[in-house]
């Protein structure tokens, strides 16, 4: 191509239509990602109730979010339902993987039963979990009419495990995918790897914890990227399981924002408590980001 | 000189070596039924069993009566197969006042899943195509910027779209809640876009340019008949993921246009009335139904989708 810097018309014509085009995409990021997000954080230091208005009153809302019970609850809900979810979605996902990884037969229809938890929505999950879990008819009521009568297992209405009865749907539901990504590490990985460390005589459980999950840093990485992601946004099976009960003993931030924002009408505190759910993430990401990226640049 | 028990170890190992000489060489077939296959696909076999468990408990809840229900436990199988509690999950639950069963979610869902699938894609292939191929001064800061915002928690960004589509008469409408669709799918479809027109030959792009096609032309002509594969793999993220959307839907639309899971949800949750759950069971496998029919029918392409869609950035 040939540049013509006398004659090309002005900047703004050039590729017009493409940037006609390109106005959805830019309007998304420039007035809802960035408008969005500065508005609500600049929202989030006024007292406003019913309506968003721009009377300033600094840090007051953070510190009556702080002061509220139901959203301490709500953390600590997100801190215990992440790190055990983070935790078992791994370990889970990744048994899995490695089961489906020893060249089976019906891989196909083994991923399929693994995974068709993750095509249906956490309404989905929540309500079959919710009647598994029931505790006259579900688990607990079964296995005491088997004779042990004494069997205590009814989280969705034991204020002090509730949150496991989320984790067992959540779980369910998201191990699946876990399993994909993990699955394709796993191929990506030489076989020639295997190969060497069979004839090394290295056991292959230990093949697997010091040679090749070192190896599927990228892949680990990502996953947990995905998994934490998705867990901040935990809303839906929430809703759908307990309601955030019994009482707001499984509350999770994310019910906190909607309820204050569209039934409360304290829009100020939903503001205060979204930001802290950006800022959660922003934690959780930034640094990946850096690491991800960072490298890349580098090498 | 060797001793004796090193003797004997080699001479047992003769008739292997001769039948190694004689006959197919390779490693021995490993037998059918050997323990390390009876562990593994007795693991599998208990996992898939337990991941298949509540699709089982839902299905064979839905077939019972209610007295069956209160007698039973949940996993025996019906001894009295009835189809009532489908019809009724489909046609006469109540939400509130409304007594015409899920059928108007359902109706609600396919109003709203169909517009936004085709909406977010065309918008999204479109500015991939743009990206990829048309790339303007900014226009890869725009998409870095997208890319980022995938990350914010949707919580951040619900109220200002309220107000944006208030301010624009959309608020609570059927197309308000197909733009926040198209909104929130653009970041990944986009990459998703991207990627893909940037392995296609950048030579085919140029002929079509020099033979005088322009933006649009090149798009219908070419771009889109050779990048169908990953246009089914858009349409399979988007319509399971509308379809199992809760919280746009009840934020963004009104009761009488809830969608299917909003629905399914205030029935089997509310409060009043006897819990029917053999009716809350058959209500829940009908939303669950078309996600379940588009990743069955989809097979290994739903892989792909997810992968395409996790591996963000």
């Amino acid at each position: 191509m040939t540049d013509h810097p006398q004659k090309r018309p002005s900047q703004l014509l050039r590729n017009l239509t493409a940037k006609a085009a390109s106005v959805p995409m830019i309007l998304t990021a420039v007035v809802v990602f960035v408008g969005g997000t500065v508005w609500t954080i600049i929202h989030s230091f006024t007292s406003s109730k019913l309506l968003p208005r721009l009377n300033f009153v600094g840090l007051e809302q953070y510190e009556r979010l702080w002061a509220t019970p139901r959203w301490l609850v709500a953390i600590k809900n997100l801190a215990i339902y992440g790190a055990l979810s983070l935790t078992f979605s791994l370990v889970i996902g990744f048994m899995l993987a490695a089961l489906m990884d020893q060249k089976i037969r019906f891989e196909n229809t083994f991923r399929t039963i693994f995974l068709y938890p993750f095509a249906l929505s956490f309404i989905v999950t929540g309500l079959v979990w919710q009647w598994i879990l029931n505790p006259s008819f579900g688990i607990q009521g079964v296995v005491r009419s088997l004779g042990w009568t004494s069997f205590n297992f009814d989280p969705l209405y034991n204020a002090d495990i509730v949150i496991y009865g989320l984790l067992i749907a959540g779980l369910w539901q998201g191990t699946g995918l876990v399993m994909c990504l993990m699955l394709a590490g796993l191929r990506g990985i030489d076989e020639e790897i295997w190969k060497a460390a069979r004839l090394d005589g290295i056991p292959v459980w230990k093949t697997y914890l010091f040679i090749v999950i070192p190896m599927m840093r990228p892949v680990l990485i990502t996953t947990l990227v995905i998994i934490s992601s998705g867990i901040v946004r935990v809303y839906d099976l929430v809703v759908a399981q307990t309601s955030g009960g019994p009482g707001i003993s499984s509350e999770v931030p994310a019910k906190y924002v909607y309820d204050y924002m569209f039934l409360a009408q304290n829009l100020g505190q939903g503001f205060a408590a979204s930001t802290m759910m950006l800022i959660t993430i922003i934690v959780v990401v930034v640094p990946w980001a850096y690491l991800q990226f960072g490298r890349q640049r580098r090498g | 000189m060797a001793d004796t028990p090193s003797l004997e170890a080699a001479a047992s190992r003769i008739p292997a070596v001769l039948r190694q000489l004689a006959g197919p060489r390779g490693p021995r077939p490993r037998p059918a039924l050997s323990r390390r296959n009876i562990l593994l696909y007795g693991t599998l076999i208990v996992l898939a069993l337990y991941y298949l468990l509540p699709l089982y408990v839902m299905v064979v809840t839905s077939l019972k009566g209610m007295p069956e229900i209160r007698l039973g436990n949940i996993f025996s199988p019906p001894v009295e197969i009835t189809f009532e509690p489908w019809v009724k999950a489909w046609s006469t639950a109540c939400t509130g006042l409304n007594c015409d069963g899920l059928s108007r979610g359902f109706w609600n869902s396919v109003r709203i899943t169909v517009p936004s699938v085709v909406l977010s894609i065309a918008i999204a292939s479109v500015n991939g195509y743009a990206l990829a191929n048309w790339r303007f001064k900014g226009a890869n800061v725009f998409f870095t910027i997208l890319i980022v915002g995938s990350f914010i928690p949707y919580q951040v960004m619900i109220y200002p779209l309220v107000i944006i589509l208030r301010e624009i008469g959309l608020y609570g409408s059927l197309w308000g809640l197909v733009i926040v669709h198209s909104i929130f799918g653009m970041p990944i479809l986009t990459l998703l876009f991207r990627n893909y027109f940037t392995s296609i030959p950048e030579e085919l792009f140029r002929a079509a340019r020099v033979d005088g096609a322009g933006f649009w032309g090149i798009y219908f002509k070419i771009m889109m008949p050779m990048s169908l594969p990953i246009f089914v793999v858009a349409v399979i993220i988007q319509t399971t993921g509308i379809w199992n959307d809760f919280l746009f839907g009840v934020i963004y639309t009104k009761p009488a246009s809830y969608p299917m899971t909003v629905q399914l949800n205030n029935i089997v949750n509310s409060s009043q009335g006897v819990k029917e759950y053999n009716v809350n069971m058959a209500a829940t496998i009908l939303t669950g139904v078309v996600p379940l029919f588009v990743y069955f029918a989809s097979g290994k392409l739903f892989v792909r989708g997810i992968a395409a869609g996790a591996v963000k950035g």
